[in-house]
């Protein structure tokens, strides 16, 4: 794990580093050069923070369902503690993603929420969350808590496939991949980025997965001490 | 044919209790006129576009719903005969009687606002009877399927009436958003073709509801 936390920690400095302090010009030379894209401007730099972050807000969810699914298996609380843990993180990156995208769509679409497929994709995730944690709070045994919040979760995660596959295709959209985007409409937008772009927003995509992997690790101790404790005290 | 057996007996108890009270079905129809006539209320005598009727008829028969049909299974926690029903029948059984109850419900609920749109609201003519009715039969058993999953999920909780629509609406909303689209087409009287694609996915949503409900009930309803 220390390994997985320097080597986030690294990522991620210079992706912050990288993606804000190469300049855009006209007609990139160099390596340390990105182009300007007529209408983005500096604002295209946004990529490097906001995508990661969304994803790894989705990645939050997935763990979460499996421990869910595994707790379901075998019954062991621990696995409802991973899973917990990993639900609050991928919370905290829903958030970040909406407010990134959020402060980007003012400046770039004109207004901060304009009901794109994927903006009411990430706000139904919020809500997911929201709702999740509003289940948890609700149920007083720990068994029971982790039961049906494990199959509250398995159940919002069925519905995943009319979000992410459907419908984008239904509804038109600004993101890229959206139904009548020229580019083609797939659930995956296709990047066209050059080259060294393109390497700084991967290193992003796996400097925040392994920042994920460690706070989750951190996260999954405390609550383990937590839940060591509160056997205690009864 | 002994499941089906079981089920059925399952549905005419549920119906049979529901008949002794009327509860549900008197607090679904007095709730729909509620919410229509403060719609109304609101309006006083402008004219509404078929998109905007046509959100509004899902808005009511949402709101109707979530105040109703989680008494399905909140009732039996309140009665104290969870333990009985799990004596006797197995959780299969428990679940698809209780859908089919709800999924009545559910479709006599939508008709009645049906009825009563098409009394109210002069804007409210429907130009395509087809699209129409499929749109309201497929949406209504894919909310009852969506609906009857969360009421079994809640009756254990602690706040059952205010987490219902918490806990629904982030699973209904693709439900939602396609039966809104798709009853705007049947207002606008397009073909019956036009909404294909609705339909295709009203019934995907309600066979992976059908679907995953039935393999996570054993988890909900079994302590």
């Amino acid at each position: 794990m220390k390994a997985v936390k320097y080597l986030s920690i690294i990522l991620v400095t210079f992706v912050i580093i990288a993606g804000i302090a190469i300049p855009m010009v006209p007609e990139p030379q160099s390596l340390f050069e990105f182009p300007i894209i007529p209408g983005l401007e500096d604002k295209a730099r946004n990529i490097f923070f906001h995508v990661p972050v969304a994803w790894t807000s989705v990645l939050g969810f997935l763990v979460a369902l499996y421990y869910g699914f595994k707790y379901l298996r075998t019954k062991n609380l621990d696995y409802d503690i991973q899973s917990v843990s990993s639900a609050g993180l991928g919370m905290m990156f829903c958030l970040l993603a909406t407010v990134t995208g959020s402060i980007w769509a003012k400046f770039n679409w004109g207004s901060f929420w304009n009901w794109d497929p994927r903006e009411t994709s990430i706000f139904i995730l919020l809500l997911i969350y929201g709702a999740y944690f509003a289940l948890r709070s609700a149920l007083g045994s720990d068994e029971a808590r982790a039961r049906l919040s494990a199959v509250y979760a398995i159940l919002a995660g069925l519905t995943a496939p009319f979000f992410i596959f459907i419908m984008p295709r239904i509804v038109g959209g600004l993101h890229p991949g959206a139904k009548g985007d020229t580019s083609g409409s797939t659930p995956v937008a296709q990047l066209h980025m050059p080259p060294n772009m393109r390497f700084v927003f991967f290193v992003s995509l796996i400097g925040f997965s392994l920042l994920f992997i460690w706070l989750l690790n951190v996260r999954i101790r405390a609550a383990r001490v937590e839940h060591q404790l509160s056997i205690k005290d009864h | 044919m002994n499941f089906i057996v079981s089920t059925w007996a399952i549905v005419v108890k549920d119906v049979r209790s529901e008949l002794r009270t009327r509860y549900a079905l008197n607090a679904l129809l007095m709730f729909v006129v509620t919410s229509v006539a403060t719609i109304l209320f609101a309006l006083r005598d402008d004219e509404l576009s078929p998109e905007i009727l046509s959100g509004m008829f899902w808005v009511v028969i949402f709101f109707t719903a979530m105040s109703g049909l989680s008494r399905i299974f909140v009732s039996e926690e309140e009665r104290g005969t969870t333990l009985t029903l799990q004596l006797v029948a197995s959780p299969s059984v428990v679940y698809f009687g209780k859908l089919l109850f709800n999924s009545g419900l559910t479709l006599i609920l939508s008709s009645a606002v049906t009825v009563l749109y098409v009394v109210v609201f002069p804007a409210f003519v429907i130009k395509s009877p087809l699209i129409f009715g499929f749109t309201v039969f497929l949406g209504s058993l894919g909310f009852a399927s969506a609906a009857t999953i969360i009421a079994a999920v809640i009756a254990k909780a602690n706040t059952k009436g205010t987490l219902y629509p918490v806990l629904s609406f982030p699973i209904l909303i693709p439900l939602l958003m396609t039966v809104m689209k798709s009853t705007a087409r049947a207002l606008d009287g397009e073909l019956f073709t036009a909404a294909l694609g609705e339909f295709q996915i009203l019934v995907s949503y309600l066979l992976v509801m059908t679907a995953g409900s039935y393999l996570l009930f054993d988890y909900v309803w079994k302590e």
